[in-house]
């Protein structure tokens, strides 16, 4: 009786709060419910007849999520939260908008996860990855290594828990497990020539030596082993083999899984979205979807809002790629590195608490490879001079460098210096490239997020 | 003229943009004409700290400064001989506990320091995070100093040990003294990160000049124009007003 009402509450919040055209009022409905009776969670998650899944991970997860509604969404209605928000309220606001739904796909952020896991008894639950990540905000890794093991350790045995075998720390909250399904990339060709510079969970997570690498792919993810203990990456139930990165525009592999083997074409660049399609396979593996429809799900993806986004700005391009923490800004920079740095660069820095207050994490960042190829860097967001110091400390040239704080001055400029049928580049923090795409929604250029479909 | 760094743990100990400290002593170093010679130490490895004119010591998660604290316990007469010879010395945050006399945990275990600054650090039950502004005196030269600061540990410096700085905005050693850091002649120990030189030229500067004593040199450093680094300063030292100590 109590949820009924205080839900239809909520509901109403929810419909004034978009009437105000408040960001898509996605959260104000949950931040109440939450707050009257965060039990209401446990009964929403409850009458979902397909069950709940559950994504984690420091990196990844939005596009995860994002991959899973592509290749669930025929199969099941989905109560997915698509807007980000990740924390007990925004997953209470989901379930409580998507009354006809039948399963649940929730991203959850990292230190909101063990809650929600306790409340919604999770059908799977998929762990991608663990990096250094706004210390100001979630404390050490091992912290959250920590909470997340006790998660586990609680996690109903009928549960599926997916992990990403090539994270230590990751793949060790499975050691043991019966109901698992291990990940990974297996294609020592891709591999690094060595740990970037700012690599976590370098030393073993049973006797603390340096592991070892016959692979290391993605900041510490790879194919580890401990000299000292034996300690080493499990055995892969999940794996992408022979992989063709293709510039800015692809990615092909061969998806080896318990069910058979196809060869797929992932509409994205990068490394790191390989690891995101391995996650999503395996989660949907364990929800019994066939891996016809995971292949034609992956293949048929368009990236995650500002993740990998290219917005038509007139006769040039914008092309965004989130920044948010040094492993997932190693990977942008990767990205550009090897399908081509446009001439012109804008990166912006701001530092609200959904940035990470603290802005230290910009200088573990591995930007280097940028400097010879940018013709022109414009630095911009609340702390761009912060960004200028990173640079000029590191050799750039200060004759290529502009700085101009306000965003859509940075954008204009940035646009005027970028020739016709040109693209630029533009690598924001989460709030700037929410400002960002709020100045290319005022422009007519896009659409604003929660008119989005899948 | 050569300047001889050493930098210490460097695989262990940079999780607040240590080298953002070191690349503004690398090129602030050129700019004048000097070169750095910089040294990674690892735990075990041979060191001699007099040897050189300046060392490094960086922050860590507990983990790893878990895992350097016994090697760094282990140097701490060396180091303190270094520092009595005029050896400047930077440590932060986790370098900074490990340097005291000791760490004593939340559970009553206590991890004996390398005894350099006259302190003793206790795990206190909530982080102390946020942006910090600090008056600072440095042999005459007064200057504010900006940074962030995310610690659990709870400094208490000894009676008439010498702090780093006065804290006007933010926490500090304890988050009750009002007092941040320690210093023992060219040493300097404090908990602010950020990283803490490119916003902070002077100390930059001031750490370079001593070190460039302990080279044989004058200590005299060309001014630089520092617009940007200004720039970062002022938006740094308004982020600590407006919400550092909360």
């Amino acid at each position: 009786m109590r949820l009924t009402v205080e839900t239809s509450a909520a509901r109403l919040v929810g419909r004034v709060s978009r009437a105000a055209g408040r960001g898509g009022g996605t959260t104000l409905p949950g931040k109440l419910l939450w707050k009257v009776d965060p039990a209401a969670m446990d009964a929403l998650a409850a009458r979902l007849p397909a069950g709940v899944a559950l994504v984690s991970a420091t990196n990844g997860k939005t596009t995860t999520s994002a991959m899973l509604a592509r290749i669930l969404g025929g199969r099941f209605q989905l109560a997915w939260n698509n807007s980000g928000a990740n924390l007990a309220s925004g997953v209470a606001s989901t379930l409580l908008s998507a009354r006809s739904a039948d399963l649940g796909l929730l991203e959850v952020d990292e230190f909101a996860l063990p809650e929600v896991m306790r409340r919604v008894e999770p059908r799977v639950v998929s762990l991608g990855n663990l990096f250094r990540d706004q210390l100001d905000r979630y404390g050490e890794l091992e912290h959250i290594a920590e909470r997340w093991r006790e998660a586990v350790s609680d996690l109903s045995p009928t549960s599926m828990l997916v992990v990403n075998a090539d994270d230590p720390l990751v793949a060790d909250l499975a050691d043991g497990r019966v109901r698992a399904l291990r990940y990974g990339l297996d294609d020592p060709r891709l591999a690094r020539s060595g740990l970037q510079h700012a690599a976590d969970s370098k030393y073993c997570v049973r006797c603390g030596s340096p592991y070892e690498y016959a692979a290391a792919y993605v900041g510490h993810l790879g194919d580890y082993r401990c000299p000292a203990c034996g300690h080493a990456r499990p055995q892969l139930d999940v794996a992408a083999r022979s992989i063709e990165l293709e510039a800015l525009d692809a990615s092909a592999f061969d998806l080896v899984t318990p069910a058979g083997t196809a060869r797929v074409r992932l509409p994205l660049p990068g490394l790191y979205n390989v690891y995101n399609a391995l996650a999503a396979t395996a989660t949907a593996l364990a929800l019994d979807a066939p891996l016809d429809e995971i292949v034609a799900g992956l293949e048929g993806f368009t990236a995650a809002f500002g993740r990998f986004e290219r917005i038509e700005a007139g006769d040039r391009q914008i092309l965004i790629l989130l920044i948010k923490n040094p492993a997932g800004a190693n990977e942008a920079v990767r990205t550009l590195e090897e399908g081509g740095v446009p001439e012109t660069l804008l990166i912006a820095l701001n530092d609200r608490i959904a940035d990470g207050r603290d802005v230290s994490w910009i200088w573990d960042v591995d930007f280097e490879p940028l400097f010879p190829k940018a013709q022109r860097l414009i630095v911009s967001g609340e702390r761009a001079a912060e960004l200028a110091l990173r640079f000029t400390y590191a050799g750039f040239s200060p004759t290529q460098l502009e700085v101009i704080p306000d965003l859509r001055e940075a954008l204009d400029r940035g646009l005027a210096l970028t020739p016709v049928g040109g693209a630029l580049g533009v690598l924001p923090t989460y709030t700037a490239m929410l400002d960002l795409r709020a100045i290319a929604v005022s422009r007519g250029l896009v659409r604003p997020f929660w008119e989005e479909t899948p | 003229m050569r300047i001889r760094v050493a930098h210490l743990y460097p695989d262990y100990l940079n999780i607040y943009a240590d080298r953002g400290n070191i690349a503004v002593f690398e090129r602030r170093a050129a700019l004048r004409g000097h070169a750095l010679e910089i040294t990674g130490v690892a735990p075990g490895a041979s060191l001699d700290p007099s040897s050189f004119d300046l060392i490094y010591v960086g922050g860590g998660q507990d983990r790893e400064q878990a895992l350097v604290a016994p090697d760094l316990a282990e140097r701490g007469q060396l180091l303190r001989t270094a520092v009595d010879e005029g050896t400047a010395l930077l440590a932060v945050c986790g370098g900074y506990q490990l340097l005291g006399r000791s760490y004593r945990g939340r559970d009553g275990s206590s991890m004996p320091g390398a005894g350099l600054f006259p302190l003793e650090t206790v795990a206190g039950d909530r982080r102390l995070i946020g942006d910090v502004l600090l008056d600072v005196d440095l042999d005459g030269c007064t200057t504010t100093v900006a940074g962030f600061e995310n610690h659990a540990g709870r400094t208490l410096l000894d009676p008439g040990a010498v702090p780093f700085g006065r804290v006007l905005a933010g926490h500090g050693n304890d988050g009750a003294s009002r007092l941040e850091g320690c210093r023992v002649a060219a040493a300097i120990g404090t908990y602010l990160h950020g990283p803490l030189l490119p916003r902070n030229p002077v100390l930059a500067d001031w750490l370079l000049a001593r070190a460039l004593e302990h080279a044989g040199g004058d200590g005299y450093l060309e001014p630089l124009a520092d617009e940007l680094e200004r720039l970062a300063h002022v938006v740094s030292a308004g982020r600590a007003r407006s919400r550092g100590g909360r």
